[in-house]
């Protein structure tokens, strides 16, 4: 990636599938699996092209999806940790579903209905932060529910509460780079 | 629940838009408050359901646009938005994570103006104010109608800054103004320039209004009835067409929903009832009770439940009884046969469970296991006063009143069991007793029935009961020709069985004539009240305990009903 002297603008060449940095700094969709040129933003510093490649890779490696950029334009003066804030809200309120759940399956026989009523609570939840991988695996356990499976619901539950925890701790360490490099700006 | 600070607004449309955003997620509720404050919108949130309802009802005029999530712990997303459209009449916009077409056709179904998939986007709450400004455009009421105007002009003239723009062209606007001048009577601009005539005033529906709007429903006949035709009959002159259309959908939703209710509340076996109707709920057409065109006996008269029935309340108690009445007398019908009484007792079902409702039946004996019965169709009038007063505290504010001052004697439930159409089994499988409560004319000479008198302290329906009774009471008479059952009429909650009844009845008296709107004939209800008491010593269990021939009473009614040419099923 070449600097340029003065401007802030410089072209790099991006060969992310799904997105790219828009001129703007954004993210955009790509039509199609070719490489795009685009701009991105200087970074000035290596933190914070650390964060935008961190960034970049949760999306690519479908942690997140375009929910998470909808976050990130309502972050402005009056909110400037605003996605911050909604993540922790989740983890905080979403710990509590889980713990419903893990319930739930502990009773015999299972609830199906409830058990698919908790996770569609759940898989709401984790839209709002754009959750990608872990809102697949719900969908995988209200599948089972619906199958009446509780070897898979069991199973899948346990994949939903491990996407669940990789995420927050991408998120967790997301957040602190960019918070690093925010304060070395 | 954070509450923000609703104010009248002030600022230029859409800017400023209240909305009240409802949802139990917690991480969603920040999330739509802050895309919707983006948006320059007044935003109020709330977790709850039913503090959601308490705000909306303290701040009446305080929110431009409700929010709110399908699922919710407290209160089922579908309801709380029939809640408000019934009450407030607001847009309500729904959002769920689900997207199928069954829940999004349930949504529009009950009444949303829009329903969106989670995630949502900032540029679908971006135009969430078009459905806000569409009911401006549509409601037209009067009082509001300069305001709208104004915002609509408002609105035009900044249609450059709006990113999608308009298409509400001046000729619409035009349109819309010129239908509104030809319809509203009180369109006049001293009262249009005064923009502090807030645009809050909406139509109160006084007990003199409402009985002016039940009289004339009553007198149209209820199939023919349509707001136009009772603001003619109505003859006030401020009041719009649209003000009573509004008025009957809302009653008629409202009807709806206490009958669900009620079948629902039957089934829980309620003992007491207690029965305050909104006067407005009582003011049954006899017509509409029955299907005016059909048995030309019938449908007046129906009995004597004189009810008049609101326009909006029979029709929604016809749709309730489709499926509400129908159940509470399903086996009944059924068994007869009767289908097409089922059919043709719609109407008068409606009217009679809307009946029900007014009357806090007395019989302390029948208390109990009569109750059961009557408790069904009941119920469904019953005012759900426990759980949710408020919801109709706005009919019953207007409509209690009237129903207060009549008189009340009038309402006679005759506890029979034989519930004829209830058959030996009780059309209602969890009532043990046939009973059925019937409501039939006060007729001072037809002693041998025994309907009870409701209990005079529910004045509520009783007085639009006795009305409609004094007509009937004529019927009545013939009553006691039908030996075995007299006048089981059905009452309240069965319609079906109570229109049957009163078909039959009517058939045999020949009560074409009756004058449905002469409600409070006192001198009548008072007789009527007193011979009645006495002759009726309403004992539900002892009636029910020896079940009279509800065979015979089918086939009574059914004879009857051929030989009016009304069509009893069966």
């Amino acid at each position: 990636m070449g600097k340029t002297v003065r401007g802030q603008w410089h072209r790099e060449i991006l060969s992310s599938p799904s997105l790219s940095l828009s001129p703007m700094g954004g993210w955009q969709r790509n039509k199609g699996w070719s490489h795009s040129v685009t701009f991105t933003r200087m970074e000035r510093n290596p933190l914070q092209r650390q964060v935008a490649y961190m960034r970049r890779s949760l999306f690519d490696q479908g942690y997140l999806d375009e929910q998470f950029v909808q976050l990130e334009d309502l972050q402005d003066d009056a909110n400037p940790n605003f996605v911050e804030e909604i993540v922790t809200l989740f983890y905080t309120d979403s710990a509590r579903l889980i713990h419903n759940i893990e319930q739930a399956l502990e009773s015999r026989p299972l609830d199906f209905i409830r058990l698919d009523d908790y996770m569609h609570q759940f898989k709401g939840s984790s839209s709002s932060i754009g959750a990608k991988k872990v809102k697949n695996e719900c969908t995988q356990f209200r599948e089972h529910c619906s199958a009446r499976s509780a070897e898979g619901c069991v199973r899948t539950f346990q994949q939903v509460k491990q996407e669940h925890t990789i995420l927050r701790r991408k998120l967790e360490t997301y957040f602190q780079l960019a918070r690093q490099a925010g304060l070395a700006n | 629940m954070e509450s923000g600070f609703c104010s009248p607004r002030t600022e230029a449309f859409p800017a400023g838009l209240r909305v009240l955003v409802v949802d139990d997620d917690p991480t969603w509720l920040k999330i739509l408050e802050k895309m919707l404050k983006k948006c320059s919108y007044e935003v109020t949130t709330c977790c709850l359901a039913r503090d959601a309802l308490n705000m909306l009802r303290e701040r009446k005029d305080g929110f431009d646009i409700v929010i709110s999530d399908v699922n919710m712990p407290d209160m089922d997303g579908f309801k709380l938005l029939e809640h408000v459209g019934l009450e407030m009449d607001l847009p309500v916009i729904m959002m769920s994570v689900d997207g199928e077409t069954s829940r999004v056709m349930k949504g529009v179904q009950h009444g949303a103006c829009d329903y969106l998939l989670k995630p949502v986007r900032m540029k679908e709450l971006k135009n969430i104010w078009q459905h806000v400004f569409r009911k401006k455009i549509h409601e037209g009421k009067d009082v509001e109608s300069y305001e709208c105007m104004r915002e609509i002009q408002m609105i035009m003239s900044r249609s450059d800054e709006f990113d999608d723009g308009h298409q509400l062209n001046g000729g619409e606007l035009g349109a819309t103004r010129k239908r509104k001048d030809m319809e509203n009577r009180r369109h006049d601009d001293q009262e249009l320039v005064d923009p502090s005539s807030s645009k809050k005033a909406r139509v109160v529906w006084s007990i003199d209004l409402h009985q002016k709007f039940v009289d004339a429903v009553n007198q149209i006949g209820f199939d023919k009835v349509g707001p136009k035709k009772i603001l003619d009959l109505m003859n006030v002159p401020w009041l719009t067409r649209e003000n009573v259309a509004s008025h009957l959908q809302k009653y008629r939703l409202y009807l709806s929903r206490l009958q669900k209710e009620n079948e629902l509340k039957t089934s829980e076996g309620m003992k007491q009832q207690d029965f305050t109707c909104p006067a407005g709920s009582l003011g049954f057409q006899t017509s509409t009770l029955i299907h005016p065109k059909d048995a030309a006996n019938c449908d007046l008269k129906y009995t004597g439940n004189n009810m008049l029935l609101i326009d909006m309340g029979t029709r929604i108690c016809r749709e309730a009884d489709k499926k509400g009445t129908v159940s509470i007398l399903p086996m009944d019908l059924k068994e007869t046969s009767t289908s097409n009484f089922l059919d043709s007792q719609r109407a008068n079902v409606s009217s009679q469970t809307i009946l029900s409702r007014p009357f806090n039946y007395q019989s302390s004996q029948s208390n109990t296991t009569s109750q059961k019965w009557n408790e069904a169709p009941m119920e469904q009038f019953k005012q759900p006063p426990k759980q949710e007063p408020e919801p109709y505290a706005l009919l019953e504010d207007d409509f209690s009143h009237a129903l207060q001052s009549a008189p009340q004697h009038l309402v006679q439930v005759d506890l029979q069991c034989s519930a004829y159409s209830v058959g030996p089994g009780t059309a209602v499988p969890e009532r043990d007793k046939p009973g059925s409560v019937m409501i039939t004319p006060v007729r001072s000479q037809s002693r041998s029935n025994h309907s009870q008198i409701v209990n005079p302290e529910t004045s509520d329906a009783i007085s639009n009961f006795k009305v409609g009774m004094k007509n009937q009471m004529v019927g009545l008479n013939c009553l006691n020709d039908c030996e075995p059952i007299q006048q089981k009429i059905f009452t309240v909650g069965d319609s079906s069985l109570g229109s049957q009844v009163g078909c039959a009845y009517t058939e045999s008296i020949g009560l074409q004539d009756i004058d449905l709107l002469d409600y409070y004939n006192s001198e009548l209800i008072d007789e009527l009240e007193t011979s009645y008491y006495a002759d009726l010593g309403l004992n539900w269990d002892n009636d029910c305990d020896s079940v009279q021939n509800p065979f015979v009473d089918q086939s009574l009614f059914t004879a009857r009903a051929e030989a009016s040419g009304v069509c009893y099923p069966g």
